[in-house]
This record gives structure tokens, sequence and C-alpha cells, in this order.
């Protein structure tokens, strides 16, 4: 039942203009990857406004081709330039850069690309079998049902997120009540604006995300200094094929990379931690644990496999259920909606071309990705070597035109740059950011769910515990809710280290 | 650090004060058919000043550790975003284009230190390439201000 499917999906895929702009979207996406202060979630924050005369399917090729190129362009400048543009980059760096210190970075940078692909492809299969399954499990859904993901997708940044549970959950609720702010569209009642005409729009999330990921970004790397380090790579045709000679010596990182980077990926915020697990298990497994930190190329290859794999994986939530398990996904969920799509199961029985073009899109979007990036990577690179005097007005000036063309108002400008400060306070106080973004994209459709919910049950809370379906998936949140307190207090039953458990 | 935590977590809980005010002015409670509009809010604001007081009380007994930002770094972070506001504050006066062209200009000559022929270059050139992928290619209109109006655009 897959396969017709798929193929329907290529013929939306593979025309001319469809690949256009895939083309497009990964030079724009790896340039913006690599640039300082503009990251995946960014990038498709900025261009979304200007998607919205495009035919749906183009357009959300178009931002999902960039995602791919922001992910490559993140390796350029953690092999590099030792700047991991994302948190999932950061893993890259370790072994990395050490490599193009050594005059490696070529090998290093084939390594990186031929991993994403590898990880990337990987989720993208099994999201062309898991996909429509889980669709259709999906369509049984009911409200209850949908706010218990809901309330899984926000636990799991409170108990896995790692850092301070409390601030997690601060960044959640701050997320929720911005998105609160503006017009009840169920009560048509004003809520939050204070008298002031500006708050009755409320604040949008493409906003907050220029400001919070670009500007709060920006502020914080020039605390360093007012420059980008730069490094030169040599890469050539030689270089790569002889890379690949060495890869499929590794591929049982690859496999395992893969498998890590889909389980975490799915669920949200899980990137980060997938590539560092795999960087973990890869350094346990080795024969030469000790080489790893200095320049071993199964170092880069094991985390970027992971970190690709998951970043695909999150589509998935997003595809299915209408939940993103990223900010990225979260972006791209926002620009359904402003196409007039409705996420979520139905969009596979109702728009099968969108779907099964967008997925047939990951598949040629990576292979021209991959293709694209080894063969520009000296442009790409060169790009760092802009002067920072001419690149941050730039950066800074795309921002606010990416604000302004959300809405065309003058306000959202000046949202931009208040989020940018809240940015750089939040993550030097060591607030998580994704789970705000998360949340503001999806208060009006928890909160829905939540009262609809209430409504079924006339009033009653229970309803998220005694359906079936709702019950476990409330059981597993709250588990997780309740791990960060959970966590010490098992650590003191059983000593301090659990035998079998410990991964890093 | 500390000094900026508590003021942080403050300021969140101020918030969600302002929140329940708000949420029990619209009711919490059940209206004739389902949850009040202040229903969910209300239980944000509530949630939000539990959490902040957390926080408060885990910052308030952690030592102070070190500065939140260094003399030395708040240098470059002010250079970076008070010619963004003022970037923001022209864009009122003279449309998007003329502040980028003067905010790129300025930048490049006071922190890069151009040559003019650069800034000049790069501070026309820049901004009208942005108007037009933005204006007559998307059609995504930016502010506009009296130069474009004399141009008649």
């Amino acid at each position: 039942m897959g396969i017709e499917n798929l193929i329907l999906g290529f013929h939306v895929a593979i025309t001319p203009y469809n690949l256009f702009v895939a083309v497009i979207g990964i030079t724009l996406g790896t340039i913006i990857g690599v640039l300082p202060g503009l990251g995946g979630a960014n990038g498709v924050a900025i261009l979304l406004p200007l998607t919205f005369t495009m035919p749906p399917t183009s357009a959300i090729i178009l931002l999902t081709s960039l995602y791919w190129g922001a992910l490559f362009g993140g390796a350029i400048t953690s092999v590099l330039f030792n700047i991991p543009g994302e948190p999932w980059s950061v893993a890259t760096t370790f072994d990395g850069y050490p490599l193009a210190r050594q005059g490696l970075g070529g090998q290093a940078l084939t390594a990186a690309f031929t991993s994403s692909f590898v990880g990337a492809f990987f989720s993208i299969v099994l999201i062309t079998f898991f996909a429509p399954l889980l669709a259709e499990i999906a369509l049984k859904f009911g409200p209850p049902e949908f706010f218990a993901i809901q309330l899984l997708t926000f636990s799991s940044f409170v108990g896995l997120g790692g850092g301070n549970p409390i601030k997690s959950l601060v960044s959640i609720l701050l997320g929720f009540i911005l998105a609160a702010v503006g017009l009840d569209i169920v009560t048509g009642q004003l809520r939050m604006t204070f008298g002031f005409v500006d708050l009755m729009k409320g604040f949008d999330f493409i906003v907050a995300v220029i400001g919070l990921f670009g500007i709060g970004e920006i502020l914080l790397t020039v605390e360093e200094g007012l420059s980008f380090r730069s490094a030169r790579t040599g890469m050539n045709l030689r270089i790569v094929l002889d890379t690949w000679k060495i890869l499929p010596r590794y591929w049982r990182t690859f496999v395992r990379g893969s498998f890590i980077g889909f389980w975490m990926g799915f669920k949200p915020g899980g990137a980060t931690p997938a590539s560092f697990m795999s960087y973990a298990f890869a350094k346990r497994f080795s024969k030469h644990p000790e080489r790893f930190g200095q320049g071993e190329l199964e170092g880069v290859v094991a985390p970027e496999t992971a970190a690709h794999a998951a970043g695909v994986a999150a589509m998935l939530p997003m595809l299915t259920l209408g939940i993103p398990g990223s900010p990225t996904a979260a972006v791209m969920l926002g620009g359904l909606i402003i196409w007039g799509l409705q996420p979520g199961p139905l969009l596979f029985k109702e728009r099968p071309e969108f779907v099964w073009g967008l997925i047939a899109s990951m598949y040629t979007g990576n292979i021209i990705g991959v293709l694209m990036v080894l063969a520009f990577v000296p442009f790409f690179a060169a790009i760092l070597r802009i002067p920072f005097a001419i690149l941050t007005p730039v950066i800074v000036v795309v921002c606010a035109v990416g604000s302004y063309a959300v809405h065309n108002t003058m306000i959202d400008i000046w949202y931009m740059v208040i989020f940018g400060v809240v940015g750089y306070v939040f993550k030097k106080l060591d607030y998580p950011l994704a789970p705000l973004v998360l949340a503001l994209v999806l208060g009006d459709l928890a909160e829905n769910a939540l009262r609809q919910s209430l409504i079924m049950s006339q009033g009653s809370l229970a309803i998220f515990v005694t359906r079936p379906i709702a019950g476990a998936i409330t059981a597993v949140a709250l588990l997780f809710f309740a791990l960060p307190v959970l966590t010490p207090w098992w650590r003191r039953l059983h000593g301090p280290v659990v035998p079998g458990r410990s991964v890093s | 650090m500390r000094l900026a935590d508590l003021l942080t977590a403050s300021f969140l809980a101020l918030l969600g004060g302002v929140v329940v005010f708000d949420a029990a002015r619209l009711g919490i409670g059940w209206g004739t058919d389902g949850p009040q509009s202040g229903f969910f809010p209300f239980w944000l604001g509530v949630l939000m000043i539990a959490a902040c007081a957390v926080i408060l009380l885990q910052a308030a007994r952690g030592a102070a550790g070190r500065a939140f930002v260094t003399r030395r770094q708040l240098g470059p972070v002010l250079k970076v975003l008070w010619p963004a506001v003022a970037l923001v504050v022209l864009t009122q006066w003279l449309g998007l284009y003329v502040a980028a062209a003067l905010y790129t200009g300025f930048y490049m000559r006071w922190i890069g230190r151009h040559s003019w022929l650069a800034v000049l270059a790069v501070a026309v050139l820049f901004p009208l390439a942005t108007f037009f992928v933005f204006e007559k290619w998307f059609l995504v209109p930016m502010p506009k201000g009296p130069l474009e109006a004399w141009l008649g655009q």
C-alpha cells in the first residue's frame, strides 16, 4: 500500500519546478546553516512568508530542503570553525575540528556529509513505512488523546531534556501564555491585551523564532569579540573517493547511530541527546577509545548519523499527529496551517499528493543535498570569510525583513528585538528555548484539545486516564514529569551508579 | 549570575501574577458551554508562579557564581544591540531600505573600518538587492519612507 503512494509522491517531487525549488532550498539552507546566528528553525521562519503565494507542496519542499541544507551547513562550521551551529552539532566538533587542524578537514567533512545522508536516509525509509500506519492509528484519536500526546511532548522536555527541569517548565508555560494573548476564538473574548490594540493579534511564533534564535544567538556569539574565526579546507574528488573507501569500515557505527537517532528523534528535543549518545556508544565499542577527541573519523560519523536520523524523524509526529518534534518542524507546522492545510492524520486521506510529495522530496532533497555540499564546500566555507562588520548587519536586516513580512506590521520588528534580548538572557540562565517555541506554536491546539476533552467529560479530568490510549500516554507523560524528582531518589536507593544503565 | 537569575524569576512570577489577574477577570470556571476563557491561562499563571518560586529558592540558596556578563563581554554585545535598535527606529521613519543602507554603511565604517568605497557599494547594493527580491520577485511589501514616496514606489 505504501509503494504506489510513494510513486505518486515521486511524480510530484520530480517535476522540474520542484527539483529547482529543492536546489534553491538546499543552497539557501546551507548558507543559513553556515552563517552564525541563523539556523534551520530561523531560516525556515524567515522564508515562510515568501511561500504564501506558492503551491503548498512546492512550499513545503522549499522549506524541508532548506532544513536539510541547514543540517549540512551546520556540519561545515562544526568541522572547519569549531562553531556548532546547532546544539546537536556539538558532538561533531569533538573530533571534526581536530581533524581539520591536522589538515584532514576534507576527510572529516566527507565523513560528516555521508553520515548525515545515511542517517537521514534510514529515517526517511522508516517514515515511508511507519507514517501511514501511525496516521491510521491516529485517525481514531479524539481530543483527550491529542491533549495526552501534547502532555507527553512537553513532559519529555522536562524529564529528558537535561538541564534544570523547573526552568524547562517555565519556558513551556511562557510559550503557552504568549500563545494565549489576543482573541480567544472559542468565546470571542480578548485575553491579556489590557486595552492595547497591538496585543490583539497576539505573538507570532515566527517572530519569536527569529528573535530568540537569530538575534539572541548573535548577541551570544559576539561576547567573545566582534569576529568569527576561520580555517582552510582542501576538498576535491580524490579526497571524497578515498574517504568513501574507508567509511564502510564503520558500518556498525552507522547502523547504531541511525537506530539511536530515529528512536530518540521522534520524541521532541531528541537530536541533541541522540548525537551525544551515539558518540558515547561509538567510543565505548571502539578498539581505540583513546583516539576519540584527538581526531578520529568514527567520532564524526557517530554523532552526525544520529543527529540527522533524529532531525528527519522529528518530521514523523508532525506529519501524522500534527505535533512537531523540533523547533524547525514546529515552524513548518505553522506553515501548513497558513497554507490552509489541517496538520494531522487526516492529511494522509485528504491531501495524499501533499504528504507523499513531501516524503518523496525527502529522498530527492537529501540526495541532491549531499552531492551539492560535497561539490561546493569551498564556496560555502568562504561565506564565513566575509568580514564581521558586513555579515552582522546583513543578518540583522534579513531577520527584520522576515519578521515584518509575517503580518506587515512594524510592531513585529520590535517584538523580534525584544525576543532577541530574552533569548540572550534565557540562554545564559539555562532556560531552554525549544520548548518555548513549541508551546507557542501548539498553544491554541493544546488549549482546544483540553477544552473539548473537558466538554466531553462535563469538566472531569478523569477523561485523560479512563480512556485506554489517552490513559497510557498520560501515564508515561506523568512519569516523565516526575523523572527529575524520581531519579535522585532512585540513585540514593541503589547507590551512585546503576549498573548496566549508565551510558555516557 | 545569581542576581540575574533572581531578577528573571521574579519578573516571570510577576508576569504569572498578571496572567492570573486577567484570567480572574475573564472567569476561570465553567461557562454555559464549557470552560471559560480564563480557565487555561489561570492554571498557566498559577503554575508559573509556583515554578518561579522554586527557581527563586534554588537561586537564593546557591552560590553567587560567576558574573552574568562581564564588562568585557557586555561591550561587544551592546555594539550589536544598540545599532539594531537604531535600525528599527530608523525603519519606522525612513522605511526599511533606507534604514538598512544607513545601518549597514555605519556598521561597516564604525566596526569594520572598511574603505568608503566598499561601504558605499555594500550599503547601496544590499538594500537594492533586498528590494528586488522581496518587493518585486516575491511581492512582499516592506515598510517604505519618504525616499520611496519621492521615487514613486
